[in-house]
Formats: C-alpha cells, sequence, structure tokens
C-alpha cells in the first residue's frame, strides 16, 4: 500500500506554542505515476504542504516518507543532499519571483544540475535542451533570453522545464496554471499528463482552482484551514461531493455551462454561527449551514466509500437538508444605493 | 467591400445608453504602435456587458479609455467615448475627476493597491461621500455604514474602523465596491476584479456585482479573460482579439452557437460544468504582438477556417440578421460545431 510519497500525521506550526497549526494531521500518500490535485482556497495550507513534503519546512509532528525514506527527520548535510539529489522537486508559484531576473533561461533551467554536481558541462547542456523541449519551448529562440523578456505563459514552463531537469520520480507544482489564460492552462495540464504517462513521473498538483484539477487529476484531496477534509476519486468528489465545503466549492466555480445540483447559495451559512466554532470543533463550523452541536467535537476523516474519506459528522444527511436548488440572489432591494440627498 | 475603421454604421451612436464607444483607437509606446483599434460598442442602462480576451488583447486599455485612466505612453488615438450623453474623449484631468467615482465606478484585480494602506476603510469611503456628494461628518460616517451593509459584509461598522491589512480580499473588493458605487454611477467598469479571490468568494462577489445592477439600474461592464466568470452575470458578450473586437451578441447566443471561429476557441478551452472532461483542449499558436501590421484577419494563423480571402484586407465588424456582430469574412457560412474536429491540435505539448 504504501506510495511513492506517503505524508502521515503531519502537523505544521508557525510562531507561539498555542497556535492554530497550519497543518493539522494531514494524510494524503501519492503513488507512482499517480496525479493528484489539493485544492483549497488562500490560507489552507496548500503551499505549506508542499514545502513540507520537500523539506523546506520542518513539520512539529508526523512523517514525510519519500520511497521508502524518512525525510522529515533529515538535517544539515543529510537534507541538502536528499533536496540535491532531484528525485522530488518542487515548482514554485510565483514565477517571476521564483526566477532570478539576471539568468538568462538556459541557466536558470541547468541551475539544479551544477548545483548538484554529478554531471560535466556538455552533459548539462544537453539535458536542459532536453526539458526545453519536453516543455514546449524552443531553447534557440528563447533559450538566451532572461525573465523579463518572455511571457507569463513561458516562464511557466521555463519553471516546469527547472524543475524536470533533474528527472524527478515526484514533482510538486504549486498553483502552475492559476496566472494563465485557459488556452496556456490546458496546455501546461497536458504537459503534466504527458510527463506523467511518459516517464510514470508523479504529481502533486496545487490549486484554487477546481477546473484545472478536472481535467488531470487521478485524485483530489480538499483543504479547509490546514485539515484534509475530503479526499478521494477526482470524478467521484465532483460528481458527489461528501463534505459540504467540497459542495460550495464545486457549487461556486463559474461555468460557461449551466449546471445542475445546488446553487451556491443553498451551502452558505446565513445565520450567525454558534459562538463555539471560532475556538474549537470543526474547521468549517463557522461557515457550514449543517452545523449541530455533535460538530462541536471536530471530526476526522472516516471512510464514506471506497478509497474516499470525508471528516464530516454529518455525512450523508446534509444532502437531505438542502432545499430545493436555489438560485443565486442576494437579498431583497434595500434601496441605499441611490444617491443620497 | 469598402472598410472605413471608424464608421460603423452597425453601432450607431445611441444618446441613451450609458456607454458608447465608436471607433475607438489606442496607441501605446508614445503613439508608435496601435494596440487598439476600430472598438465600437454601447452598454445600455441598467445592461451588463462582458469584455473578454487573452492577455495582450486589448481588454484593459479599452476599459481604462473608458475611465480616462490609460497608463503613460498609451493614448485614444481615434473615436468617440461617451457616457450617458456625454463626451469624455478631451475631458481636462480636473474635469475626469468629476466625472470617475460620480458617473462612472471602478473595481480592478488587486484591491488592496487602491486602497491607503494607513487609513481605516471607513475614512476612505466617507472621504469620497464627503468630496463628491457634500455629506457631513456625521451623515457621510452613517452612510458609509450602509454602504458596506448594502455590498454584504458583516458588522459594518465594525468593518469601517478597520484597516486593509486587517481586511480579506473579498471584503477589500466589497469596500471598493462600495467606494465605486456611492456615489450612484451610471456605470460600474469592474476590470478582472475576481480574479485573484478564490472561488467561493469569487462567487459572492459576483452575485454581488449583479444584485447592484439589479437593484440599481446600474449598467455594468465587466472585463475578464474567463469566459465563465462572464457567462455567469452578462446579457451580452463582447470578443476581443488581438487589439479588435471581433463578436458581439447575447450572452446566451455567443455561449451556446458563436459565430467566430475565436470565439469558438475560447468556449472550447474554457471551463465548463463538465467535470469529467479530460480531453484539454489548446488554441494553437499565439497572438499576434501588441500593434503587428497585418494585412487581414487578425486571427488566420491560428484559424482552422483560415482561407486565401481572410488574408486579402482588414475585416470589417460585420452585422448578421438578428443584430449580432461579427468580424469574419466567412462569418455564418461556418459550421463551427465541427472546429474541433477540424483544428489542426497541436501533438507537441
Amino acid at each position: 500500500m504504501s506510495g511513492l510519497l506517503e505524508l502521515s500525521g503531519l502537523t505544521v506550526a508557525f510562531g507561539r506554542r498555542g497556535a492554530r497549526p497550519v497543518l493539522d494531521g494531514v494524510e494524503l500518500s501519492v503513488g507512482e505515476g499517480e496525479i493528484i490535485g489539493v485544492i483549497g482556497e488562500t490560507g489552507s495550507g496548500k503551499t505549506t504542504l508542499a514545502r513540507t513534503a520537500v523539506g523546506l519546512v520542518p513539520p512539529r509532528s508526523g512523517r514525510v516518507v519519500f520511497d521508502g525514506r524518512a525525510i522529515s527527520g533529515l538535517r544539515g548535510r543529510a537534507l541538502r543532499a536528499f533536496r540535491r539529489s532531484g528525485q522530488l522537486s518542487y515548482a514554485f508559484q510565483d514565477p517571476l519571483r521564483a526566477l532570478d531576473p539576471e539568468l538568462t533561461v538556459r541557466r536558470a533551467v541547468a541551475e539544479p544540475l551544477a548545483v548538484a554536481g554529478d554531471l560535466g558541462d556538455a552533459e548539462i547542456a544537453a539535458r536542459v535542451e532536453e526539458a526545453l523541449e519536453t516543455v514546449g519551448l524552443d531553447a534557440a529562440r528563447l533559450g538566451d533570453r532572461l525573465p523579463g523578456a518572455i511571457s507569463g505563459g513561458q516562464r511557466q514552463r521555463v519553471l516546469l522545464a527547472r524543475a524536470i531537469v533533474t528527472r524527478p520520480r515526484l514533482l510538486i507544482a504549486d498553483e502552475p496554471v492559476s496566472a494563465l489564460d485557459a488556452s496556456n492552462r490546458n496546455r501546461v495540464l497536458r504537459l503534466l499528463d504527458r510527463l506523467r504517462t511518459e516517464r510514470g513521473m508523479a504529481v502533486v498538483v496545487i490549486s484554487h482552482d477546481l477546473s484545472s484539477l478536472a481535467g488531470i487529476a487521478d485524485r483530489v484531496a480538499v483543504l479547509y484551514r490546514g485539515r484534509v477534509v475530503e479526499q478521494g476519486p477526482v470524478r467521484e468528489v465532483f460528481d458527489r461531493p461528501s463534505h459540504p465545503y467540497t459542495a460550495l466549492l464545486i457549487a461556486s466555480a463559474p461555468s460557461v455551462r449551466a449546471e445542475g445540483g445546488p446553487g451556491a447559495a443553498a451551502l452558505r451559512r446565513s445565520a450567525e454561527p454558534p459562538a463555539w466554532t471560532a475556538r474549537e470543533g470543526c474547521v468549517f463550523g463557522h461557515r457550514c449551514p449543517f452545523v449541530t452541536d455533535a460538530c462541536r467535537t471536530a471530526p476526522v476523516p472516516a471512510p464514506v466509500g471506497r478509497g474516499r474519506t470525508a471528516a464530516c459528522h454529518r455525512v450523508p444527511e446534509w444532502r437531505e437538508l438542502i432545499a430545493a436548488p436555489v438560485t443565486a440572489q442576494g437579498p431583497p432591494g434595500t434601496g441605499l444605493l441611490e444617491a443620497a440627498p | 467591400m469598402p472598410h472605413s475603421p471608424s464608421s460603423d454604421p452597425a453601432a450607431p451612436a445611441d444618446p441613451s445608453a450609458a456607454l458608447s464607444v465608436q471607433g475607438l483607437g489606442v496607441t501605446v509606446s508614445s503613439g508608435r504602435l496601435t494596440a487598439v483599434r476600430d472598438v465600437s460598442f454601447t452598454v445600455g442602462r441598467g445592461e451588463a456587458v462582458g469584455l473578454v480576451g487573452e492577455s495582450g488583447s486589448g481588454k484593459t486599455l479599452i476599459c481604462r479609455s473608458v475611465l480616462g485612466l490609460l497608463p503613460a505612453g498609451c493614448a485614444v488615438s481615434e473615436g468617440e467615448i461617451t457616457l450617458a450623453g456625454e463626451a469624455l474623449t478631451g475631458l481636462s484631468r480636473r474635469e475626469w475627476d468629476r466625472v470617475r467615482g460620480t458617473r462612472v465606478g471602478a473595481v480592478f484585480q488587486d484591491p488592496a493597491s487602491y486602497l491607503n494602506p494607513s487609513l481605516a476603510v471607513g475614512r476612505q469611503l466617507t472621504e469620497v461621500l464627503r468630496v463628491k456628494l457634500g455629506l457631513d461628518r456625521a451623515r457621510a460616517d452613517a452612510r458609509a455604514v450602509e454602504l458596506f451593509a448594502a455590498v454584504g459584509l458583516h458588522d459594518p461598522a465594525e468593518v469601517a474602523r478597520r484597516h486593509p491589512y486587517e481586511l480579506s480580499g473579498g471584503m477589500l473588493q466589497r469596500v471598493l465596491i462600495a467606494v465605486a458605487v456611492a456615489c450612484a454611477p451610471d456605470l460600474l467598469v469592474a476590470d478582472e476584479a475576481t480574479t485573484a479571490l478564490d472561488v467561493v468568494v469569487q462567487a459572492e462577489v459576483l452575485e454581488l456585482l449583479a444584485r447592484m445592477r439589479a437593484e440599481h439600474d446600474l449598467a455594468l461592464l465587466l472585463v475578464s479573460h474567463d469566459l465563465a466568470v462572464i457567462a455567469e452575470v452578462c446579457d451580452r458578450v463582447l470578443v476581443a482579439y488581438a487589439g479588435e473586437l471581433v463578436e458581439d451578441g447575447p450572452a446566451e447566443r455567443v455561449l451556446n452557437d458563436p459565430l467566430h471561429p475565436y470565439t469558438e476557441a475560447l468556449l472550447r478551452v474554457a471551463t465548463v460544468g463538465d467535470w469529467e472532461r479530460r480531453e484539454l483542449e489548446v488554441i494553437p499558436g499565439a497572438p499576434p504582438e501588441v500593434g503587428a501590421r497585418l494585412p487581414g484577419c487578425r486571427f488566420a494563423d491560428r484559424c482552422a477556417f483560415a482561407a486565401p480571402e481572410c488574408l486579402s484586407g482588414p475585416v470589417p465588424l460585420r452585422q448578421t440578421a438578428d443584430g449580432r456582430r461579427v468580424r469574419c469574412v466567412r462569418g455564418g457560412e461556418l459550421d463551427l460545431s465541427r472546429a474541433g474536429a477540424r483544428s489542426t491540435r497541436e501533438v507537441a505539448v
């Protein structure tokens, strides 16, 4: 059962001792050649999850095991050697800030190999050409340009070329498509899918955008305030979400087609939440329209079907509590916006 | 077929419209390059119009022209912009200050950069109310709280005392919407206003814009790279490509039955409610460089239907029998439903 990357009971906290953890008991397993989507809103801990998984952030508790080896315990030289091996690589979120503005595309992509130091210049150059070609960039035309002189979509692909130049077995891509328009987004997603198919590379795609995961992910994990609230095969989760937060995410996603299912308004909390939700219980309690006293005990992920888990006390009955599909409409007119006399 | 770039018989200036743009041209690089050409459209009173396009399509230059906020080096070189009957082209800076914020409001992608970080947000709204509407301090304070409540901020009196850094992106965008509508403008321009927001918050802000518009007969010009966002709120869709409008029509018609191959391509790559779709389509090639001089249709080299006549001369925006507009030599005769099968799908990447 053990996958290529296993995160178990992963808890990360910054600052004061009593501070709410940024990640709280996260369980995630990534198999060889699998594409896992991690979705969540700003501040849900997506980026911290990625940084912890690659060894940039030490967890407070829990383990990160890559290919049978616990990397969460590595320190100093051992950690550096693991990171330089390039087996597990990380493509940072913001290509403009992650790329040195004074390094040309070629040199930026060569850097991970140069740092590792086990290849000669000719081999490095060949690998750089190969990586640029893989991501569909014309090395002859763009190789000597600086990051400021190429488009956003090209920069994103440079970042990916840099992440795959070491031929990693697992790539963690942090919001690889959020800055791109739809066509370039699909281009990058296709590239990730192709790397998986051709090289058997596993990929963790971090995104706040469901639609970008629907295209390629096998499984999806939904993060909310540091907890995995739902996890399962992407199709099943998107077709019939088990957690009210997942349902809200899906209902909120804009689409060029009208969809069935409950409207987002029916999944938002309109009344004041109980006071305890600010301090304890389910992490989604303060926004959940279905919260009850039972939710005062924080739910843990529990199986809700084959290969699926959800952390919610009200599975599956919350679904029956939704009124007939509500169209998204606010309260009636307030008349407040006529210019004041 | 005669082409006179700045006269568009299909869209005559309509004095009753909230916004009328006629034959707009915008130059960049201090006049050396023409980035927007021959753009004509109207936004009726209370109408929600979406302007969609990729980066570089000129959509932001168009909406900045309407707001008199073109960046340095960019200028309106041609055409007329009228806001509820008043000509905006050629206004002095002082006159723009009178129009902006009172008759036309605006919301942008990054709300934090439009607010003063060292002032409470309530104060930034009362300032507008006092300067533009002449309210006294007490009435402006009361009105600010009302407006914050109207844009769906919980505990508005408390929010008014907060500084921008204490509020989330969604709350800041609501604050800016309150500022933008404070003086009951005729038109609200939202340029990628929800792009930086989480999907749940984006849906809430889009609903807020739709509600503001419905309740207050506010015309809305919603600019986005995301067709799905526009589909959620707009009555009508304008599609921009490489500095020109290529399609204009009722949202429902454009989304279900596009006339321009570029619109069809945008729809193919857009987000649809079908989560099972694994086919990730791309539009081959890249848009032309800003200001590129091309003999004919600017989309021709990426178009699956391009024919020799597409390159013979500038393509005018034609009106169809049912009042839609399309800039395509072959518009109407094409069966775009087969575009997916015909497009030259890229093999590599």
